[in-house]
């Protein structure tokens, strides 16, 4: 957008930066400047002292530490001694292979993901459409769908551990009504992902509506009045001519989502401890307990750096297609 | 949008006053008039059910908090107790065993969030309103370090914190000053660890305002000589005071409700340093079963600043996620 101006303002900054702040060395620039004084004069550094200190503390705590985490997963460090790094290779990766909790872990991980995530997709759209149907006390209810998005994993947790409760919880009395359960929510292998997607779902879906709610507003008004005077039907006129229209927040909205879904370990953590119910075990679940109950620390790094392989094969395509489309 | 003409103005009353669309819905008033109560009848039905669903889980857990343990056993999940099964005393107890956790938190929730958004708001500047090659690739950089699962970190985490720095060692001579103890140390880590990982959301956070503001204004200011710093303190700072309160906003819920760092550093729930959420994952675990009314009261507890903050400051929180 500002690339054609930029080339000109370029040329004149170059001069200008000098010329203003400097008239004097100005007139004996050609033989005094020297390559020195041009460095310092490039917008890399003169811009360095607001971006580089943050990018270094940031820069240490995120990509060091996971390059370290890489070096400890190579080592077979366990247990309370030190960590000896004479010795690397791949057999905790190996050892992953072979260790069948893995493989419900990596199964139970995904099946979160998608389900949580295209949940709170389609449940996020529908408060968003509904909202967006001039709805008096609109934000009110925006307000309300939003709120448990402010609160911890931790706390939510305890919410639905009532909600679930075998005996006296809402969800198992409400379905006696219709003479149905109990139901051990939290207890029963084959229910409890489900239950606990369907609490992130509670939590999560009002960050899905903000997301639309914010593109729908972008969607000019005439055509919702131009599909009207075709005769298009209500239902119609969404799923032909606006819900298209959303794919990029949907597409943004699904990468925060499946990243939200890798940080469920709080929410599990606070139901179960280090040990979730049989069929809840996720990786993030399992990295913990193989790194702070067991003191397997060189197996949890494995895990850890492919945890983060897998938020990278998410990340890192999203990341090039805005580059792509210039929204960087 | 809307069918019938008693709903409240519309979003963009610039967009309705367009040639064509005032026919088009008053061409047959009559028509619409049943059909679109129905329609609005059943749109409020939704949206308030939908409140409902939203607002349960805390209306049971406020009505739970209130209880004896006998009245939990006998009365509805979700109606409030008798006169006799009525109770604040788990709110006293979650009280007692959550403040110091709260104390605790607020040391190095607010901390940390002013230096994320200082930071953020820096390296934005840097990085969106100076023009400089190879922006893109640390841009790029920070906004990966939002996604990072935090498993991938917390073994080096906890390694470079009690063995390679050791602070509460390194810093003895300070807890013989006032109002300092050794676990204050822990809080500093805290501090930083957290001021590590909140700056790329909140640089990212920042830059999505400065992409908007007038570029010109900065090469103007700076064509008149004025120095980066300048341009940053006299222009982008006062205009960026609606984002900082966003951040703000944002950044505190993050830190208060983190609970995988409290738990890799702090490690312990029994350690003075402990933070209020790690304090509640294990409040009320008995072996008899769990205390639900105890743990409803610590969660309220817990949630309080974070919940007044959000009713205070919703459409600044909404701002902050949306981005």
């Amino acid at each position: 957008m500002r690339n054609p101006l930029e080339a000109v303002v370029e040329g004149v900054r170059e001069r200008g930066v000098e010329t203003g702040e400097r008239p004097a060395e100005a007139d004996e620039r050609t033989t005094e400047r020297s390559a020195l004084r041009r460095l310092l004069d490039r917008d890399v550094v003169q811009s360095a002292p607001f971006w580089l200190p943050p990018f270094l503390l940031m820069g240490f705590f995120v990509y060091a530490a996971i390059g370290w985490n890489f070096v400890i997963s190579l080592t077979d460090y366990a247990g309370f001694g030190t960590i000896d790094y004479s010795t690397l290779n791949f057999e905790n990766y190996r050892a992953m292979l072979t260790d069948p909790g893995m493989w419900a872990a990596t199964r139970n991980t995904f099946a979160l993901l998608v389900g949580f995530t295209l949940v709170c997709l389609v449940v996020g759209l529908l408060l968003a459409i509904l909202l967006d149907r001039e709805v008096r006390f609109e934000r009110t209810f925006r307000t309300i769908y939003l709120l448990p998005m402010s609160l911890s994993f931790i706390v939510t947790a305890q919410f639905w551990m009532w909600m679930y409760n075998f005996n006296f919880g809402i969800v198992n009395r409400a379905l006696g009504i219709f003479g149905l359960g109990p139901y051990s929510w939290l207890g029963d292998p084959g229910l409890v992902l489900g239950s606990v997607i369907f609490a992130l779902v509670w939590q999560f879906s009002g960050y899905t509506m903000v997301v639309y709610l914010a593109a729908l507003r972008a969607i000019p008004d005439d055509q919702y009045e131009a599909a009207r005077v075709d005769g298009a039907s209500t239902a119609r006129l969404y799923w032909r001519v606006i819900i298209p229209q959303l794919k990029p927040a949907m597409v943004s909205a699904s990468v925060v989502l499946v990243l939200f879904a890798l940080k469920a370990f709080d929410f599990l953590y606070a139901i179960w401890g280090y040990r979730p119910r049989r069929g809840a075990d996720i990786l993030a679940t399992k990295m913990v307990r193989e790194a702070f109950n067991k003191q397997e620390w060189a197996y949890a790094s494995a895990i850890a750096i492919l945890l983060f392989v897998l938020s990278l094969s998410v990340i890192a395509p999203y990341l090039y297609q805005q580059h792509r489309q210039g929204n960087l | 949008m809307s069918e019938g003409s008693n709903t409240p103005g519309p979003v963009d009353p610039g967009a309705r006053v367009g040639e064509g669309s005032d026919e088009s819905r008053e061409s047959d008033p009559s028509a619409f008039t049943t059909s679109s109560a129905l329609r609005r009848v059943a749109l409020y039905g939704t949206v308030l059910a939908l409140v409902a669903f939203y607002l349960t889980p805390i209306e049971t857990g406020l009505v739970t908090a209130i209880k004896t343990s006998e009245a939990v056993r006998t009365t509805l999940p979700f109606l409030p107790p008798g006169p006799d099964g009525f109770t604040v005393e788990k709110w006293v107890y979650a009280f007692d065993a959550l403040s110091h956790g709260m104390v605790n938190s607020m040391l190095f929730t607010i901390p940390s969030t002013i230096l994320c958004a200082v930071f953020g708001s820096m390296a934005a500047y840097g990085l969106t309103l100076v023009d400089w090659r190879g922006q893109i690739a640390v841009l790029a950089l920070f906004i990966a370090g939002i996604f990072i699962p935090y498993q991938a970190v917390i073994i080096p985490l906890s390694e470079f914190w009690s063995i390679w720095m050791n602070l509460d060692e390194r810093l003895a001579f300070l807890w013989a000053l006032p109002l300092l103890e050794p676990h204050h140390a822990t809080i500093l880590e805290l501090i930083v660890t957290h001021t590590g990982y909140g700056i790329p959301i909140c640089t990212i956070l920042f830059r999505a305002q400065y992409k908007t503001m007038s570029w010109e204004m900065i090469e103007a200011a700076r064509l008149d000589g004025a120095s980066l710093w300048r341009g940053y303190r006299r222009i982008v700072l006062p205009l960026s005071v609606p984002m900082f309160a966003v951040v703000f906003i944002f950044q505190f819920t993050q830190v208060w409700n983190e609970f995988l760092f409290s738990l890799t550093i702090i490690r312990s729930v029994g350690d003075p340093a402990a933070s209020v959420t790690l304090i509640l994952s294990g409040l009320g675990e008995a072996l008899e079963g769990v205390d639900f009314p105890l743990r409803m009261a610590g969660a309220f507890i817990a949630a309080l600043p974070t919940l007044v903050v959000y009713v205070l400051f919703a459409d600044q929180f909404a701002e902050g996620v949306r981005v």
